[in-house]
């Protein structure tokens, strides 16, 4: 059975200097406050992982937190660059960023691989295209049965999981709906995991005997924190946040706005922030 | 003066190439809205995949992001985001896949990753996402893109998912049995793949438009069609249910709820 801990209790203990992290959420259920949170307790040296790093990982790349990012699309989902990315790929500020690039059928198999316990993870990609020339990770492997040849990427095999949920039973088993996206794979394949939810309920009431549920001994730590997908979503519970997404690109644009906006909604608030900026999204 | 902007053109002169019974993998922006406005007008029953998961999906706004709610909420079903990458993708089910990019070449190689040196880029765009497997993958690839003679560009600094390759026969080579780029729809003009060369040549030219307003517009010597045709105006029911469409999306983007 996973621990119920505060969220500054579950960082403290499964997230540490150097680590590989990956908080997923493809799109749907990103888990802001808890990267919020590694944020304030300033880890450093992260490698980060994730297929969308999303505005997340701007801020945690902008913020310092971050060494090097494993990824396949990395800019503001309809709305343009992630400027914080852009200065430390183009400009190393606040300091070099190493980069591992791969396609989004890549990460997604390798986390599958993770999730499997196997080394690697074949499909059928990187066809003419030059990612596998400038990344030394993604090679090539022969069908024994076949010939075919057929991509190979190591699997995805994260120090901690971070992801966002909708609800968790007092038991610590974890619910997931709508756009589940890689969020059980990256649970199985991490050796540790934090699970943030919106709320934890004494039983999860009727539901589909197929629903994604992540079974409370495959959880590290569970928290609950409502709202604590916020700008990104949580189905059912609020929406996405479009208006901000776009706001974004001009707070993160330059680098003083960017640190004045990480002082004010970062390092001075909580994860109690989160509700109310979902409650005060809703009324706008 | 015509009553419909260029861009109008663009994404109804795309959206005129899907068919109802198409499968669509659909890329985020320019192909959604000229996939939506497929479904809105001339055809309704047709299959819209997002690469979140989301099989026949029927969004009633433009998604903002490729994950957005609304996706979910209008979809038949919704898949995890390996079974979408494995079963779906690659496993052959898509007939065409939408595509948009920053820059392309002339045999349709799409680069979305680096303006300069990889290693130390100008300018660093956002990455292929999904792009080099749709591009393989699905049966064949329609792309939008604005023309401008940068984005038209004669040489990619990367090739982050394969049109033509080298043009001839390059895909057949590399054991590929899908068509690759068979359209390219911009804000001027419909691009089809020569038979044999596989370069991108001019096939259709929007109502108004020059041939030397196209050249001036492409980063390489443009090839026009020994037939070429003109692109039939937009009707007046495809510019009314185009514009709803972006109202209605505009309306839902800048609030949240």
């Amino acid at each position: 059975m996973p621990r119920f801990l505060s969220l500054a209790e579950a960082v403290e203990d499964c997230v540490r200097d150097g680590d590989t992290v990956a908080m997923e959420g493809f799109t749907h259920l990103i888990p802001y406050a808890a990267g919020h949170e590694v944020i304030r307790q300033q880890r450093r040296r992260l490698t980060l992982i994730k297929m969308t790093p999303d505005l997340l990982y701007d801020q945690l790349i902008g913020i310092g937190c971050a060494e090097k990012l494993v990824f396949s699309w990395g800019g503001n989902p309809g709305v343009g660059s992630l400027h914080r990315l852009r200065d430390a790929v183009e400009n190393g500020w606040p300091h070099a960023l190493a980069i591992e690039e791969h396609s989004h059928a890549a990460m997604a198999n390798a986390y599958e691989a993770g999730a499997a316990g196997l080394p690697c993870a074949i499909f059928r990609g990187y066809i003419g295209v030059d990612l596998p020339k400038v990344n030394p990770r993604i090679k090539h492997i022969t069908c024994p049965f076949t010939g075919e040849q057929l991509a190979a990427v190591p699997a995805h095999r994260p120090d901690v999981a971070i992801v966002h949920a909708l609800k968790a039973d007092r038991d610590g088993n974890v619910l997931l709906e709508g756009i589940v996206g890689v969020q059980k794979e990256v649970v199985l394949a991490s050796k540790r995991s934090i699970v943030t939810v919106e709320e934890i309920v004494d039983d999860f009431g009727p539901r589909s005997f197929n629903a994604v549920i992540l079974p409370g001994w495959t959880v590290g730590a569970i928290v609950k924190v409502p709202g604590g997908a916020y700008p990104s979503y949580a189905q059912g519970y609020y929406k996405r946040d479009n208006a901000f997404y776009i706001s974004w690109d001009k707070i993160a644009r330059e680098r003083e706005t960017f640190l004045a906006w990480m002082k004010a909604n970062v390092m001075e608030q909580g994860p109690e922030v989160f509700a109310k900026q979902v409650q005060r999204a809703r009324a706008a | 003066m015509a009553d419909y902007k260029p861009n109008e053109m663009m994404t109804i002169a795309a959206a005129r190439a899907l068919r109802n019974n198409d499968v669509c993998f659909v890329g985020i922006g320019m192909p959604s809205a000229a996939s939506n406005l497929a479904r809105l007008t001339h055809a309704p029953d047709i299959t819209l995949i997002y690469e979140s998961g989301t099989i026949a999906t029927r969004p009633d706004v433009l998604p903002l992001s490729i994950g957005d709610g609304e996706l979910c909420e209008t979809a038949l079903t919704t898949t995890t985001v390996i079974e979408m990458f494995r079963y779906w993708l690659q496993g052959g089910r898509m007939t065409v896949g939408f595509l948009g990019g920053a820059q392309i070449d002339r045999f349709a190689n799409l680069n979305t990753t680096v303006v300069g040196d990889y290693h130390k880029p100008k300018v660093r765009l956002p990455g292929g996402g999904g792009a080099p497997e749709i591009a393989s993958a699905c049966g064949e690839i329609f792309i939008i893109m604005n023309q401008s003679p940068r984005a038209f560009a004669k040489k990619l600094d990367f090739v982050t998912s394969m049109g033509h390759g080298e043009g001839g026969d390059h895909r057949v080579r590399l054991g590929l049995k899908t068509k690759g780029p068979t359209k390219l729809i911009t804000d001027l003009c419909v691009f089809e793949p020569d038979p044999v060369s596989k370069e991108m040549t001019v096939a259709s030219i929007h109502p108004g438009v020059t041939r030397d307003e196209i050249a001036a517009q492409t980063g390489w010597p443009v090839r026009f069609a020994a037939t070429l045709t003109e692109t039939p105006k937009p009707t007046a029911n495809e510019l009314a249910v185009l514009r709803d469409l972006h109202a209605r999306t505009a309306r839902a983007h800048s609030t949240a709820a």
